[in-house]
């Protein structure tokens, strides 16, 4: 096994509940280089975030192997393990000692990234969801991975944080790989280059989106509206 | 702004990384816990000292019969501070973990780490207030200075040790039953009596001695207490009975952190 590629086989997850055992991840194999960005569609409680948790070494699978060859980051759009009673310099100079980093330097880029202003010394608690989205990417973007994964990045943030995201993410860090989960179709199909279908607790992977978005349109029962076809060759 | 590197490291590594995740999980449990307001930290001593005065003026008062001649703030100081000691360690780290899940998604951050914070913490409050109210009481003259200085702290390291085991197996058990949070204050409210605090083993009746001494914190305070009042203490202990105890429950403790850290599932 080469390094600098992210190997997993054969990943099962399983989770006990009241009712017995649920099945979330069922043989779930695939490879992951440097440059690749996999985009994995997904319904609502499919495994993706799970499939993420154990791609970032927070929670252990039942089976199967991952083998990380490069750096992986948390989950990033997740709130980066705030502590709500701490300030957001707080949380920084938190994360920046676990990762080992320089604090003033990443003080600076927080406050320039951010823009919180004067609340980066207020505790998070009294922050917006916006505001904590804002301080949870430039948090993020301090620790340089390898490999970033990213759950649900879309769902939070005005128009200027997403294109602020998007610059930081996906043109700074254009050579790296990632693994993005999303219902947010266009999302998917604008950012990555190998795509992936979650369903049944099976991957499977398309080389091309069109291909992945029509399996996933049937998945979730999408049927053309009454008049789509018409409507489509109209505008066309 | 450095990349973090994949490769598995050498134990010298794995120990800096230890060492250093440890020490911020540390400062912040200290903000989180104290805050900036008011006298912020220094709560962490100033509290259990607080207790203690109360415990030794109330002992004091009340004239209670430990059985000795010993005097009794000496007594009282001796007694509540280990009890503060050990049994505040488990009241720490059950729940720890359930409070600090979004934690797990850091790689370097294990469930021993978040323990271990929040010990070296309950740890150095209690240390420190004990240390603050001998050094106060015998300047004032309530009390002598210890017999054996290096008993009393052997003797606070045996505590230690055995509230650490003892935290970080219920720290664990915790996170997977809720009957342990539950019946932990129950059982820490009945054993202070029988912990050795407000009693001298040899004031007991022989039968009630052999009773006592199975419980091995026991062991530990009257081996405090000859360290600071010497045979005066009458001291009635076994470390041959407290080590191996303490050695036993560190081993079960640490395989229910690891069961656990396996099975932890972040929110």
């Amino acid at each position: 096994m080469s390094d600098d590629v992210i190997s997993v086989r054969d990943l099962r997850k399983i989770y006990p509940t009241r009712f017995g055992e649920n099945l979330v991840l069922d043989g779930i194999s695939f490879d992951l280089a440097m440059g690749e960005r996999l985009g994995i569609l997904g319904r609502n409680g499919a495994g993706k975030s799970t499939l993420v948790r154990l791609i970032s070494g927070a929670e252990k699978a039942t089976s199967g192997s991952i083998h990380c060859g490069m750096s992986v980051s948390w989950p990033l759009a997740f709130g980066g393990a705030f502590q709500h009673q701490l300030t957001g310099i707080d949380n920084v100079r938190f994360i920046s000692r676990i990762y080992d980093q320089d604090i003033d330097r990443n003080l600076e880029f927080v406050e320039n990234f951010a823009e919180l202003g004067p609340y980066l010394r207020e505790p998070v608690s009294t922050y917006s969801s916006g505001m904590r989205a804002r301080l949870a990417f430039a948090i993020s973007m301090i620790i340089e991975f390898d490999c970033f994964l990213i759950d649900e990045i879309s769902a939070v943030g005005d128009a200027r944080f997403h294109d602020r995201c998007n610059y930081e993410l996906f043109e700074k860090r254009a050579d790296r790989a990632m693994i993005i989960v999303s219902h947010d179709a266009a999302y998917i199909r604008d950012n990555c280059n190998r795509w992936g279908v979650l369903h049944d607790g099976r991957l499977v992977q398309y080389g091309d989106f069109e291909l992945a978005y029509a399996d996933f349109k049937e998945l979730i029962g999408w049927k053309p509206p009454p008049g789509w076809h018409e409507l489509q060759i109209s505008t066309a | 702004m450095a990349s973090t590197p994949a490769v598995s490291a050498s134990f010298s590594d794995s120990l800096r990384i230890q060492r250093r995740v440890i020490g911020a999980l540390l400062r912040r449990e200290m903000l989180t816990r104290f805050g900036r307001h008011n006298i912020g930290f220094l709560w962490l001593f100033v509290e259990p000292m607080i207790f203690t005065i109360g415990v030794t003026i109330l002992w004091t008062a009340t004239k209670s019969v430990h059985g000795s001649d010993l005097p009794i703030v000496a007594f009282a100081l001796t007694g509540y501070s280990s009890v503060l000691l050990w049994r505040n360690m488990p009241g720490r780290c059950i729940g720890a973990l359930q409070a600090n899940l979004a934690l797990m998604y850091h790689r370097n951050i294990k469930v021993f780490d978040i323990y271990a914070a929040r010990l070296l913490l309950e740890f150095g409050g209690a240390t420190i207030s004990f240390s603050v109210l001998a050094v106060l009481f015998i300047a004032i003259e309530w009390m002598e200075p210890p017999a054996d200085i290096l008993q009393v702290f052997g003797g606070w390291l045996l505590i230690a040790w055995f509230g650490c085991a003892l935290a970080m197996g219920l720290g664990a058990l915790s996170y997977l039953s809720d009957l342990v949070d539950k019946l932990w204050h129950p059982f820490s409210y009945l054993l202070f009596p029988l912990s050795g605090a407000a009693f001298l083993v040899a004031a007991l009746p022989l039968f009630a001695q052999e009773i006592v001494l199975w419980i091995p914190i026991v062991h530990g305070v009257e081996f405090v207490r000859e360290g600071f009042f010497g045979p005066r203490a009458r001291a009635v202990y076994d470390l041959g009975y407290l080590i191996p105890f303490n050695l036993v429950l560190t081993v079960i403790s640490l395989i229910a952190v690891r069961y656990v850290s396996r099975r932890v599932v972040p929110e």
